[in-house]
């Protein structure tokens, strides 16, 4: 299974378009333990790499992954700019050059967008951030791919973890962003941007599995 | 929602323009950014200072641009942080290659933008560097949350570091002088009222008509609890006090002190509160060499206060003595 440049451009674009659809749902989450602002700044940030991508000729897929991090670093704001924006552009750099890439690189761009939200976010597992989602899903694409699944059973478990991941957020005290100050009171909330990472994963599988 | 506005999103452009057309002689706007600059920038051979955050708070930072405090001050959406874009331009428009100090509220969101902006600045050999201001001793400063935010005692942070800067000291220098700053001054709020986010056009948070909520954050964070409302003197005594266990002020020390109103609070009331803070740093021995009252650090029409505490020596006194000329804040 190889996925080329246009397609991940048309993959973009979807995400985009499920933040859309799902951006009042990602809004209350963070109202209940944050400002209540991180749908519409994704999806803000969404429509700008829309814009961004519109006329890439998909010819290097390490610079749509470049455009979409810079556009969203540019137009989110808060702290989810920052942090998906770094996440895309370290992406960026593991796939920089390709046409077409296989799902051995999507665990590479995976493991470096990881990589990169931590260390912008000085964050790490269980602090009731995006990483609750994302990292369980890098883990269990890796041991998927080194136990012999394909692409899409892979990427099954990695949405499969990363929804354990945010359910299992509604245990823990915020100690990192505005939630932290609400310390005890922000346990029973799952974290908006764990949601707002599974939602993108989710779209991803979907895109791939059919 | 009651407000005097024309559309939600429009609110930082129309502000930033009406600012900048009271006060054409002290600021200009960069073309296409939130961003105000002293009208004289870049200053040749002067370290610059650049602050910025959500905005909601005026007349923080825009206000401060001038003379003796900030060359450049960055607005984002109301209690949003701008993105790294605005401070980046910021930079390049103020920086006159003496090097640019980021002056940063602590919040996740500001650290992250601001930190990326100096990145930016760095890649293109602009010499920068940052402080973090954190003097709300309403949050606990552990590993539990992200630290003690930054609120008006950041206003004290522009004024001396600016000072510093105007006199001539180098990057390494202003910056030394912004976080002894820093380490001295502690702040602690409370509110009466919510207020509300023109685009979200209803509060986030309600006190109740009998209710008040100590330790308030400026974005209407959490504070240490809600209780029923007391008089001004008991207030006073609660945020004095607050803020003096997380500092030492030994007998004879000196100290500003700034009653900020949080915008719907009346003047007469914030000098009821100074009348109490003053009389209880009197009743322990504390000087005050300075004191401030006004509308410094708002939070969009909240009611309500806060009080800010400065620990001075020599330098710190003289720095706080020197001409500032802002729209907001004159010495």
């Amino acid at each position: 299974m190889s996925v080329r440049g246009l397609r991940v451009i048309e993959i973009i674009n979807k995400i985009a378009d499920d933040i859309e659809k799902n951006k009042m749902y990602l809004t209350e989450l963070d109202a209940a333990i944050g400002d209540g602002d991180h749908g519409l700044n994704m999806s803000k940030g969404f429509l700008a790499v829309k814009e961004k991508l519109k006329d890439d000729d998909g010819n290097n897929i390490g610079d749509i992954l470049k455009k979409t991090g810079m556009a969203l670093v540019s137009n989110v704001g808060g702290a989810s700019g920052p942090l998906y924006g770094t996440a895309f552009m370290k992406a960026a750099m593991v796939v920089n050059g390709k046409k077409e890439i296989e799902i051995e690189d999507f665990k590479q761009v995976l493991e470096a967008a990881l990589e990169g939200i931590k260390i912008r976010g000085k964050a790490k597992l269980n602090e009731k951030t995006i990483i609750d989602a994302l990292e369980p899903a890098v883990e269990a694409l890796k041991n998927a791919l080194d136990n012999g699944s394909n692409a899409e059973e892979a990427l099954k478990k990695a949405v499969n973890a990363a929804e354990t991941g945010v359910e299992h957020t509604k245990d823990i005290i915020a100690t990192k962003g505005r939630a932290s100050y609400l310390g005890e009171r922000s346990i029973g909330h799952q974290d908006p941007g764990a949601a707002s990472c599974l939602l993108i994963l989710k779209t991803i599988y979907n895109e791939i599995s059919c | 929602m009651k407000k005097l506005i024309n559309n939600p999103e429009n609110v930082v452009e129309e502000m930033l323009d009406g600012l900048t057309l009271a006060y054409p002689e002290y600021l200009r706007k960069l073309d296409g950014f939130h961003v105000l600059v002293r009208k004289s920038s870049p200053i040749s051979g002067k370290v610059a200072l650049v602050s910025g955050g959500g905005s909601g708070h005026e007349p923080a930072h825009g206000g401060y641009v001038g003379k003796g405090m900030l060359d450049g001050a960055v607005a984002g959406d109301v209690f949003t942080s701008p993105t790294p874009d605005p401070i980046y331009e910021a930079v390049k428009a103020v920086d006159g290659g003496a090097g640019v100090l980021l002056i940063v509220k602590n919040y996740t969101g500001d650290v992250m933008n601001f930190e990326m902006a100096k990145d930016m600045a760095e890649m293109e050999g602009i010499n920068i560097d940052y402080v973090i201001v954190n003097d709300d001793v309403a949050v606990e400063n552990s590993t539990f949350t992200a630290g003690r935010r930054g609120i008006a005692g950041t206003v004290f942070v522009h004024k001396i570091a600016g000072a510093k800067a105007e006199l001539g000291a180098n990057l390494m220098e202003v910056k030394e002088t912004a976080q002894k700053v820093i380490e001295n001054v502690r702040s602690m709020g409370m509110a009466l009222t919510s207020c509300i986010v023109p685009a979200a056009g209803k509060p986030n948070f309600t006190l109740e008509e009998n209710e008040m909520e100590i330790g308030m954050g400026i974005h209407g964070e959490p504070g240490t609890h809600k209780e029923n409302i007391q008089t001004a003197n008991e207030v006073a005594e609660q945020l004095v006090n607050k803020i003096l266990e997380d500092m030492c002020l030994n007998k004879g020390v000196e100290v500003a002190v700034m009653i900020n109103g949080l915008a719907s609070t009346p003047l007469m009331e914030l000098y009821i509160v100074n009348k109490r803070v003053n009389e209880i740093l009197t009743e322990k021995g504390i000087k005050i060499y300075r004191t401030f009252v006004g509308e410094f650090m708002t939070s969009l029409e909240m009611a309500g206060c806060s009080v800010s505490i400065l620990k001075l020596d020599d330098e710190l006194k003289d720095l706080l003595d020197e001409s500032a000329d802002t729209p907001a804040f004159k010495v």
